[in-house]
């Protein structure tokens, strides 16, 4: 019989431990699914874990790591901030999507005057933009008592609506032959998220996915506001004890992750994206809830994390291009990645002891 | 004759620590028998076992001669064991009958089961309406219910873990009568407690239980309450000195405060007033549930009220917030260790940030000093002799008693000007115990003003100056400690509660 029986701290190595372990377990059967597609499970991991790196053309998807990766970290790192203090922002899709409107409409409003000043500009209204989007349900819960995961995750909806209005009317490219769509950003130099070196797919949104992490790094582990984040989150009446007001953090956490992913929003529409269209988010601002909690909600964790997801994306990509395995395959291999790492999390709290089946 | 239940070399050991060591001892039929001990002896673990929670490792039981080995309750209770548990187990939302039948194998019919429970309420003097909901009914009544859904299986050996620890001195009086019927009828009682004065004026035999192992057995008649005390610690006790103090200007004041429960079953405060002089300890006793967390939480900062309710040094404070309050000298020590005192997952070091904070210096610009932290940490460890291998260990592995003493710690240490503990000494060994109440006094004698809430009246008698007792929310007037007789604290915590339903 199999026992669980709680540790009296939590493991330290295997809470460094269960990451790797996870994907090795997903490698594993992963590779038995592939099998079962009549797939060559050795060639099939190969391509999506080590092409993208180290393959022929690893030149062409390194830089594609980056730009995947960018949005992910930036929006995961603000979401774990709420998640840590069980404030639960699902909507992070939506503020990703109100980032990338008002940032753009920002440097829209200038075209076609050109000035330095102007993507900064852009980069705080793409801020502006996801907080002010977050603030809805922050505001609601504070004032209403409201479920944030609801009013966060329906507002994704209407800034879809949102979205779809901006590229058929308001934000319609002129000159574009009555197509939906803005105007290009990345032929508006003064507007244009141009790579910082290039070649390297390093644009600013990835200088700023680094300077999250960091940021939020420090204040975890430093700062007061980060140590009242993690005590509310651990344990809610103590907190209150301590004298944490739980409006302030629901407005700053909300606020945050609202901000960030504005940001990546911003980052995307006028880089990697060029254009608000229609079909302008790709779902983010949903798998970053996945790369928050892969990264076990630590900032270097995050990074790590939204790295191996955007490893897996293009790999996967690649894996359907030239193995021919089907979506749903490379889709069930990244749902494995998760499950397995939340099923070992229990090693970090738990032991598992065989016991003797007992007799009586 | 043979015994009514004979315990032979029980032994039961969980990881790292042995909870029973071949314990032996009889219970014949109709006895009163005490099970005493610390926390942590193993009382819980054998009572667990003769009611089929746990599976001894080995060792054997005989039943009216015959092997006993309950898989499971429901066997035990087939064989006439019940127990009434120290933590009830009834839906709030529901009436006495409905909970009563939810814990039946095959309920009757509401109407018979309503008859039934009127009938066993009447015959043991526990008087309890069948219809009344659950929510409204104080512990003493809930406990009633407990104790008439065990007699309603007709028992031969009832298990009473703490019963006592809920009730007002009246209460126990009238429990105590409940059980000496019964026990006249034949039905045997396994009584736990650490309450040494109830055990001798209700027990006929007693065993005591050091860590795990039987160390001796006695008649608690005809023992005095000191040696069995220290039969149960091992060592000679040290009563905590309480030095003649002088009394400064009133500190803490509460004129009139009144707050609402953050809980839906909770109970709101209702005009309390007290004051508390420098170098003055007021013991507040009463029943759990009659307003003490709410008392607690009014006095933290937790529960907001209106700023001229509570002052200190005549400053209102009753609209400020927790770290306001301790920024100005009202540090408090909620009842709750893990969860509410102390954040269970997180290191003592970020424990003793989360209070320490403001009053430690250890915080500059919003930034932590974890350095000064995990020193402040330490002096609590050294101060207090907190058992942990370090600050870096969390608090959820200390044990209740260690843990105990490292929040009153992080608090004394703070050097209060009026500090407001909550079950002080809650579910903690005499030794540490005894540590706590020492640090009071020595902080009272220092000009602190304490507030010290406990359901032990023992321990508000030894430490306390004067004594209120809260009733439903309300405070009475406080009156000296020296001279009040336990027939007086009863009626101030308000003597038997729901006596008037016997004569509905």
């Amino acid at each position: 019989m199999i026992k669980l029986e709680k540790r009296p701290q939590p493991s330290d190595l295997w809470s460094m431990a269960t990451p790797i372990v996870a994907v090795l377990a997903t490698m594993v059967f992963g590779g038995l699914l592939f099998a079962f597609l009549g797939k060559n499970p050795a060639e099939a991991i190969r391509t999506i874990f080590w092409d993208p790196l180290f393959g022929e053309f690893a030149f062409y998807y390194r830089p594609q790591l980056l730009v995947k990766g960018a949005p992910l970290v930036l929006i995961a790192i603000g979401l774990s901030l709420g998640f840590r203090a069980g404030i639960w922002n699902i909507g992070a899709e939506g503020q990703y999507i109100m980032g990338a409107i008002v940032g753009a409409a920002v440097g829209l409003a200038f075209y076609p005057a050109e000035s330095v000043l102007i993507f900064p500009l852009m980069i705080l209204g793409g801020a502006f933009g996801g907080w002010l989007w977050a603030m809805i349900p922050a505001i609601l819960k504070v004032r209403f008592g409201t479920n944030e995961i609801l009013v966060s995750l329906m507002l994704v909806y209407v800034a879809e609506q949102f979205l779809a209005a901006a590229s058929l009317s308001f934000l319609k490219n002129p000159e574009g032959f009555g197509f939906p769509g803005s105007r290009n950003l990345q032929q508006y130099p003064s507007a244009h998220n141009a790579e910082v070196i290039a070649g390297t797919g390093m644009h600013w949104g990835v200088v700023f996915a680094f300077i999250a992490v960091i940021f939020a790094y420090v204040l975890l582990n430093r700062h007061m506001l980060g140590f009242q984040i993690r005590l509310t989150g651990e344990a809610p009446r103590a907190a209150r004890f301590a004298g944490v007001k739980p409006a302030r953090l629901i407005l700053f956490c909300l606020g945050a992750s609202g901000a960030l992913a504005g940001l990546a929003g911003l980052f995307e529409v006028s880089g990697p994206a060029g254009q608000i269209t229609i079909d302008f988010n790709v779902g983010y601002g949903f798998t970053a809830i996945i790369v928050a909690f892969l990264g076990r909600l630590h900032p270097v964790g995050i990074l790590l994390a939204g790295g191996l997801m955007a490893l897996t994306y293009i790999g996967g990509d690649i894996a359907q291009s030239n193995l021919g395995l089907p979506a749903a395959a490379i889709q069930v291999f990244q749902g494995m990645l998760l499950f397995f790492l939340l099923a070992l999390d229990l090693l970090t709290n738990y032991r598992i002891r065989l016991a003797k089946r007992e007799t009586a | 004759m043979t015994p009514l239940l004979s315990i032979r070399g029980l032994t039961k050991a969980y990881p790292g620590v042995v909870a029973n060591d071949t314990v032996s001892f009889d219970i014949g039929t109709g006895e009163v028998h005490a099970l005493l001990g610390e926390n942590g002896a193993g009382k819980s673990t054998l009572v667990k076992m003769i009611y089929g929670l746990v599976k001894p490792d080995s060792g054997e039981m005989l039943l009216r001669g015959a092997p006993y080995a309950p898989a499971e309750p429901r066997a035990a209770r087939a064989d006439g064991i019940a127990m009434v548990f120290q933590h009830f187990s009834l839906f709030d939302a529901l009436n006495v009958a409905e909970n009563i039948a939810l814990g039946m194998e095959d309920p009757p019919p509401m109407r018979d089961l309503t008859r039934r429970i009127r009938e066993v309420s009447e015959t043991y003097g526990l008087p309890l309406d069948p219809s009344r909901t659950v929510g409204d009914l104080s512990a003493g009544e809930r406990q009633r219910v407990e104790i008439i859904r065990c007699l309603l299986q007709d028992p031969k050996l009832l298990i009473m873990d703490e019963p006592t620890s809920v009730l007002t001195p009246q209460e126990v009086e009238i429990l105590f009568q409940t059980l000496r019927k019964l026990s006249s009828e034949g039905t045997a009682i396994l009584y736990i407690s650490h309450k040494l004065e109830e055990i001798r004026a209700l027990c006929d035999n007693a065993t005591i239980l050091r860590l795990g192992k039987n160390v001796g057995s006695c008649i608690p008649r005809d023992t005095t309450a000191r040696d069995m005390a220290e039969m149960m610690v091992g060592t000679a006790l040290q009563t905590p000195e309480r030095s003649g103090r002088a009394l400064g200007e009133v500190a803490l004041d509460i004129k009139g405060l009144s707050a609402a429960s953050p809980s839906a079953f909770g109970t709101s405060l209702k005009d309390v007033s007290l004051s508390v002089r420098k170098g003055e300890i007021v013991g507040i006793g009463g029943v759990a549930g009659n307003g003490q967390d709410e008392l607690l939480a009014a006095l933290s900062g937790e529960i907001l009220s209106a700023p001229g309710a509570v002052s200190l040094h005549g400053r209102p404070v009753g609209g400020l917030g927790p770290s306001q309050r301790r920024k100005l000298g009202l540090l408090t020590g909620p009842e709750e260790r893990l969860g509410h005192a102390a954040a269970p997952d997180m290191s003592l070091t970020e424990n003793a940030m989360l209070t320490g904070a403001l009053r430690e210096g250890l915080v500059s610009n919003g930034f932590l000093k974890w350095g000064a932290a995990r020193d402040f940490a330490q002096r609590i460890i050294q101060a207090f002799d907190v058992r942990t291998p370090g600050p870096e260990n969390a608090a959820r592995s200390l044990s209740g008693g260690n843990l105990q003493k490292f929040v009153i710690g992080r608090e004394v240490l703070q050097r209060p000007e009026v500090l407001v503990v909550n079950q002080p000494t809650w579910g903690v060994d005499a030794a540490a115990a005894a540590a706590i109440r020492q640090a009071l006094l020595d902080l009272a004698a220092g000009g602190t003003a304490l507030v010290v809430i406990s359901q032990d009246l023992d321990e508000l008698m030894e430490i306390a100056d004067n004594f209120a007792a809260l009733n439903e929310g309300r405070l009475t007037a406080p009156r000296p400690t020296a001279g009040l007789t336990i027939d007086e604290i009863g009626l101030m915590m308000g003597g038997a509660h729901g006596m008037e339903v016997a004569h509905v």
